[in-house]
């Protein structure tokens, strides 16, 4: 580990949007002193409970698995509470995830978002009768699907992305990585309709592989080969694999 | 006044509060307010497994899962509700599997499993394969796969509203008051039941596991309204917590073979618990190395002790552990592949809270006379099944067996029976009293975080893992002290849009009550048991103090009420604990 470090001066640019005071939106600069291991969210907080109480974002966890505080540092979404003063620079600007209403500062709205998950049918759909115990699965088939189970709904990758800027209507890609869970998961039998959905205008086919999602993701997910291969099970209408 | 009127009101959208939903969702009107959006609840930062004796790996019982319960407890936990827990835990986790929750597998399919903290075979013999598990994010898969099937069910949620107000009347709860953070409006929720499912309050503390939203929102809410808070004391401190930042590296750790270190390279846990080694509960390996920091044997005689993955080799790390490795990397700089991690005790769990029955019925007295209508589950309530010391993987069987239990009560026996009662007259008048207090008051200079910073300090330094009389009472004084400043404070922000400065102010109320509740508790247990550790009183003393702790709010602030109830020994007669 290495031995603490004295602290850092730092000039933090905020976007602010205070809907009840400020008809538009406007920048303002903090000075504020970090040690080189905070997190950003303490660089926020500290702003918040000692130079200016109203500024505005979500956080809970404070370490990455709630996905409360996705923005956009320095031009890219980041979850604050994961981004170290160490690894981001003294000079450092924040802004809402774009392709979101903003309410308020940092804070966008999620409804939108969710309802999109929703759409895509994220549950296990299996109507066959139950075994008194589990259901089995093997190593390998639950190895299928790892990789999008670790999605926790932040929408740092939604965000990111310039065909959710250009359409608000699409799908987007958090919520394609929720499908893709169930589609590859051996005990799901929704994969059908879950493609069909997808399939539509809105569903996969607006993405352009930019791969900003998954540059975006905090979770490490590969968005953009999870979005691939729901597209090629649409294309050979099977979730079996390749 | 904005009214809502549901059958069911449950306040809390983490694993407990969307379990109980589940069992409602087909048959009633049912609306679950939360103050995150749901998959932000801390259910979804457990990480180590959920315990149930399906013995897919190695024999295993029930009974034995409710012995080491017990035990683990010290003694002090419910042996009917323990029973309760280990038998329903084994159909609850197959629900779990049955809703889709991706758990790893043995090679022939089944639900893996693994040794955790205080689960044993034959009463003690050896460590078990109890904890099953998918990676080290089962409070994530929890989380996800309740919120799946809530969509799938279509649960009402009501996102962003802070719970302010329980409203009861003609002797039953019959509501709640909250906060809509978007516009700032006070919302009354009109119901026949209440389920509160709101979590712990570890940010009480300065080093903590907790979220920044687990400040003991519904036991505080119901200590105003003369709910008793049953053995607040009972913190738990989990041993392995990053450095200086508290967040959690799992026990699952050392259930796959993590060793702890001092300064000298010993893995002194074999010293102090040669059975279970680093597998001693939680409060026994927190004591264990604030003994071998205060004997100066914390790493360059710092408060810190280091704990080990090397020799697990880079395999079983990234297959099992790759979560935790992750946040040591991310927040110590520290590769685990090499090096061990700095860690120390990091305030964790709440085994205390609202007391409950086995049916998640709140009850009033030593003679659990049940509150019609309020019901509790999960980490804001107190069965008891952890009693003074919480088994790691319990907190997740509580969860899903308890909110299980209270949705099923609700559902078959409450709501057939129920009528809605009458709201009381100005059901909205003390939320709306303290929010317009707060927002309508000129700057005062008293600010929240002056105060925030005190609590957490006096919690750490003086309500922790080693406690006694005369640090307590300074405690106490504190906190008093605190509630006096806490009427005066004023606030930066006095909009009403997503008033966050304002939404932590109402929460940080909340925690002082909480802390208030703990110190009066730890006070007058002048024993050590479990969590409970005074260096003033060092045994166990099962002739004055084999009993839960009631507190009641009372006109003096520092000074609840205090009651005591008898615990329930059904199977297993207290014993001295040893590993």
């Amino acid at each position: 580990m290495a031995s603490d470090e004295g602290t850092v001066a730092l000039q933090v640019k905020i976007r602010r949007f205070q809907p009840e005071t400020k008809a538009d939106p406007y920048w303002q600069e903090f000075r504020v002193e970090a040690e080189p291991r905070d997190r950003l969210l303490d660089v926020l907080n500290t702003i918040k409970w000692e130079q200016d109480g109203t500024l505005t974002y979500r956080r809970s966890c404070a370490h990455g698995v709630c996905g409360s505080d996705a923005m956009r540092v320095n031009g890219r979404n980041r979850l604050a509470c994961k981004l170290l003063v160490q690894d981001v620079g003294r000079r450092i600007s924040i802004e809402p995830m774009l392709g979101f209403p903003v309410i308020r500062d940092l804070v966008v709205d999620m409804d939108p978002f969710f309802a999109k998950y929703e759409k895509v049918k994220p549950f296990l759909i299996n109507d066959e009768s139950l075994p008194r115990t589990e259901r089995l699965q093997s190593p390998e088939q639950r190895e299928r699907y790892d990789d999008t189970t670790k999605c926790i709904l932040c929408g740092a990758c939604t965000g990111s992305c310039p065909s959710v800027w250009a359409n608000r209507e699409w799908v987007g890609p958090a919520s394609i990585v929720n499908a893709h869970r169930f589609i590859f998961d051996s005990r799901d039998r929704g994969a059908p309709e879950r493609l069909q959905i997808l399939g539509d205008r809105n569903g996969v086919w607006r993405c352009r592989t930019i791969f900003n999602c998954s540059e975006a993701c905090p979770r490490g997910i590969h968005v953009t080969e999870a979005i691939e291969e729901v597209k090629r099970a649409i294309i050979y209408n099977s979730s079996e694999g390749e | 006044m904005n009214y809502h009127k549901f059958d069911v009101v449950i306040v809390g959208a983490g694993g407990a509060g969307l379990m109980t939903a589940m069992q409602l969702a087909h048959n009633s009107s049912v609306a679950v307010i939360s103050k995150l959006y749901p998959t932000r609840s801390h259910t979804g930062a457990a990480q180590g497994g959920v315990a149930a004796a399906l013995g897919n790996q190695e024999e295993d019982h029930w009974k034995w899962h409710m012995f080491d319960t017990v035990k683990g407890g010290d003694y002090l936990v419910d042996q009917d509700a323990a029973e309760v827990l280990a038998r329903e835990a084994i159909e609850a986790v197959y629900d779990l599997e049955h809703w889709g929750l991706p758990f790893n597998r043995t090679d022939d399919g089944k639900i893996d499993q693994r040794r955790f903290g205080g689960h044993t075979r034959n009463y003690g013999e050896g460590p078990v394969r109890r904890s099953c598990y998918a990676a080290d994010r089962t409070g994530h898969m929890i989380l996800q796969t309740m919120y799946q099937q809530s969509v799938k069910n279509q649960v009402n949620f009501f996102n962003e509203y802070l719970m302010l107000d329980l409203l009861m009347n003609e002797g039953q709860a019959c509501g709640v008051a909250a906060l809509c953070l978007r516009d700032g409006s006070i919302h009354v929720f009109h119901a026949k039941a209440i389920v509160l499912a709101t979590g712990g309050y570890g940010r009480a503390w300065r080093v903590t596991s907790n979220a920044l939203a687990c400040t003991g929102d519904g036991m505080a809410v119901a200590y105003r309204r003369g709910v008793p808070l049953e053995d607040m004391e009972m913190y738990q401190f989990h041993p392995t917590g990053l450095y200086k930042v508290g967040i959690l590296l799992s026990e699952a750790a050392r259930g796959e073979g993590a060793y702890l270190l001092n300064s000298e390279g010993e893995r002194f846990c074999v010293r102090y618990a040669p059975t279970l080694q680093e597998l001693a509960p939680r409060d026994m390996v927190s004591r264990f190395i604030y003994q071998e920091i205060a004997e100066g044997r914390g790493i360059e005689g710092k408060d810190y002790v280091y704990l080990s993955v090397v020799h697990l080799g880079k395999e079983t790390i990234d297959a099992k552990l790759p979560d935790i490795t992750d946040f040591a990397r991310n927040y110590l700089s520290v590769e685990p592949y090499y090096e061990p991690v700095p860690i120390q005790p990091t305030a964790h769990y709440a085994m205390g809270g609202v007391p409950t029955d086995v049916d998640g019925r709140v009850v009033m007295d030593e003679q659990n006379t049940v509150l019609p209508g309020l019901y509790a589950a999960g980490e804001v309530a107190c069965v008891s099944v952890h009693g003074a010391n919480r088994l790691g993987t319990n907190s997740l069987v509580d969860l899903i067996v308890f909110g299980r239990r209270a949705g099923k009560h609700i559902a078959q026996k409450w709501l057939p029976e129920a009528e809605f009662a009458t709201l009381p007259e100005d059901a909205e008048a003390r939320a709306t009293a303290m929010v317009e207090g707060l927002l309508g008051r000129k700057s005062s200079g008293v600010t929240q975080e002056a105060i925030r910073q005190e609590m957490r300090d006096t919690m750490m330094d003086s309500v922790g893992v080693v406690r006694d009389e005369q640090t307590l009472l300074a405690a106490r004084d504190k906190i008093v002290d605190l509630k006096e400043r806490y009427a005066r404070i004023s606030l930066m922000d006095t909009t009403r849009t997503f008033n966050t400065e304002l939404m932590e102010v109402l929460e940080l109320g909340m925690l002082l009550d909480c802390c208030e509740a703990t110190v009066a508790g730890a006070l007058a247990r002048k024993e050590s048991r479990g969590g409970h550790y005074r260096r003033d009183f060092e045994k166990r003393d099962d002739v004055n103090f084999l009993r839960h702790t009631l507190a009641y709010q009372s006109e003096t602030p520092g000074e609840p009420m205090l009651r005591y109830k008898p615990v329930v020994i059904t199977e297993f007669q207290p014993k001295e604990r040893k590993y």
